[in-house]
């Protein structure tokens, strides 16, 4: 927060400027200066920011749009976590049971098939997989809207644009997980005690190859709330990405950082989720 | 050195196993060939405008194209290799300097200093990388150094973390006491002693990272925070073929396909050098 804060203290170019417009004058501009506080030297600035985030819940006015940026993130907030809670249980629906098959059937048609599919799916731009998708779907063949993100066809482009990159990655790294552990002892110990193949697979290997699938998990969520900015560019959908990107062009500062703030936040909420959730996955870490 | 060559040889050899790599070092090659001479090889200069010529499809003549000022795409994908690929080397190379400093320096002395260094990457580490990027290159302004340093500094957590791992577990080797017990200072440790034997696991994570920096530069300029008109840049070819997705759809796929290809070609070599040089590590 302080870091994002002093980034934007630092930058080049004038808030009240942008904000009045061309019609500015010195007196104005002073008048601006002194409403939100930008007259005042930057630690005074930067504490009094945070003494307003942390004890009032305060993270202050939007220059642009003059209303509170609680308010304005309220709105955009719902959006982007349904875009990403959508791309998140849609990649990891496919990419496990993908990840699984591979790893059971390694060297067949269908690993190298995968296998080849996720290297492009990783090293494939989000901006670039949702335009095609545009084109195919939406210019083509006219199935889905381009825009918005109200009904499900909607719905669709946008999330299946998010979650293309994290199936491949989530893919890759299950198949890498379970086949260190269908290697190991105890998993030829359940066979050799003639446990029916589908119970070795689900009940002994796959728990104890969650650990790292699930950080994997974790990690592409802060991915997708970042890539959000990119979707919701595309896609013209009015969540918290679309109004950073046009706080950035207005260099409307209480809103970047409001924005920045709620994408990290939720990230580290995440990653403490995880975390407590390794403990009931694998009961010999502990949580201290 | 001996042994060090030896090493070289195995690497190669088993490098020269994974075709995929190999592809992978093709490509780049044809890149790198193309980006140095891109003057040459390219039939047209990347702003000549032709306005008898607009929006045309591939033809004999443009092999790729032209955009909505008829200017030649596969032109402007050759100076467009030029500079993806001088912000992917450059914004590995801060992260690599920078990030390898602060895990050296953190992993060799340790305590305070350490946790203090680590710290400071973990809260840096808590904000998603494309949004640092965006937030830095919004405040730093468009234009190339600055997408250069925004994207660097992105990564520099992910190299210091690396090469702390390392640097803590060459430390406690016995040829590093050695070293210290001949009198060599701190310095000549970690650059002579220490950095020979984390080379490996650098030299992948900056293939890797070659590729993430190229695919945030291409991220950052379509969001019209990269590089500006008209240089060719291919995520700000991609933004600016936008309005003719209907009738123009060729402007959309070919720098898009340029990308992919690059950070296809880039992962490939990464993960091949990954299994080269460490031949412990299982598939």
């Amino acid at each position: 927060m302080i870091i994002i804060f002093t980034i934007l203290y630092f930058t080049p170019g004038d808030p009240a400027q942008v904000a009045l417009g061309q019609e500015a004058t010195p007196e104005t501009i002073a008048a601006f200066h002194a409403k939100h506080g930008l007259d005042m030297p930057f630690p005074a600035q930067l504490g009094r920011y945070l003494y307003k985030a942390v004890f009032e819940g305060d993270l202050g006015y939007s220059y642009v749009m003059k209303s509170p940026v609680s308010m304005e993130l309220a709105t955009r907030v719902p959006v982007t976590i349904r875009l990403a809670f959508w791309a998140v249980v849609i990649s990891t629906l496919i990419g496990i049971p993908l990840g699984v098959i591979c790893a059971i059937r390694q060297y067949s048609l269908l690993d190298s098939l995968t296998t080849l599919v996720t290297l492009l799916g990783v090293s494939m731009p989000t901006f670039w997989t949702g335009i095609l998708l545009i084109i195919a779907f939406s210019v083509h063949l006219g199935w889905l809207p381009s825009m918005g993100f109200d009904t499900v066809g909607e719905m669709v482009l946008p999330i299946v644009t998010l979650s293309g990159s994290s199936v491949a990655v989530i893919a890759r790294t299950t198949r890498a997980s379970m086949l260190e552990v269908i290697g190991s002892d105890y998993i030829r110990t359940a066979r050799a005690k003639g446990q029916r193949e589908s119970v070795v697979i689900l009940r002994h290997a796959l728990p104890n190859a969650m650990i790292p699938i699930l950080t994997i998990i974790s990690m592409q969520f802060g991915m997708l709330l970042g890539g959000s900015i990119v979707t919701e560019a595309i896609f013209s959908i009015s969540g918290v990405g679309r109004l950073m990107l046009e706080a950035i062009n207005m260099r409307d500062y209480p809103i970047i950082q409001g924005g920045t703030l709620f994408i990290s936040v939720a990230f580290c909420l995440i990653n403490l989720a995880v975390d407590i959730l390794y403990a009931f996955i694998d009961p010999r870490i502990h949580v201290k | 050195m001996p042994a060090n060559n030896s090493m070289l040889k195995y690497t190669l050899i088993r490098l020269r196993r994974n075709y995929l790599a190999v592809l992978g070092f093709v490509v780049l090659f044809v890149l790198i060939g193309s980006a140095i001479f891109a003057e040459r090889i390219s039939p047209f200069g990347y702003a000549d405008q032709d306005y008898m010529m607009i929006r045309q499809p591939p033809s004999a003549q443009h092999l790729l194209g032209t955009d909505q000022f008829g200017r030649d795409v596969l032109s402007r994908l050759i100076y467009g290799s030029r500079i993806s690929l001088q912000v992917g080397l450059i914004a590995v190379s801060i992260s690599l300097i920078v990030g390898g400093a602060i895990g050296a320096i953190g992993g060799y002395f340790g305590g305070r200093t350490d946790s203090v260094l680590m710290r400071i990457m973990d809260v840096q580490l808590a904000i998603p990388t494309i949004l640092l990027a965006i937030v830095i290159s919004s405040a730093l302004g468009p234009g190339l150094v600055n997408l250069m340093v925004a994207v660097g500094i992105t990564s520099i957590p992910r190299f210091a973390r690396l090469m702390r791992a390392s640097v803590l577990s060459i430390k406690g080797m016995e040829f590093i006491e050695a070293a210290r017990a001949m009198g060599a200072s701190h310095m000549r440790i970690i650059l002579l002693y220490i950095l020979p034997n984390c080379a490996a696991p650098l030299i992948v994570q900056s293939t890797l990272s070659v590729a993430n920096a190229i695919l945030f530069a291409a991220t950052l300029s379509f969001l019209g925070l990269g590089i500006q008109p008209p240089f060719p840049e291919w995520g700000g070819m991609l933004s600016d073929a936008r309005p003719y997705i209907r009738d123009s759809a060729y402007l959309s796929i070919f720098p898009g396909l340029a990308i992919m290809i690059t950070i296809v070609a880039l992962n490939c070599i990464g993960d091949g050098l990954r299994d080269a040089l460490d031949p412990k590590q299982k598939r």
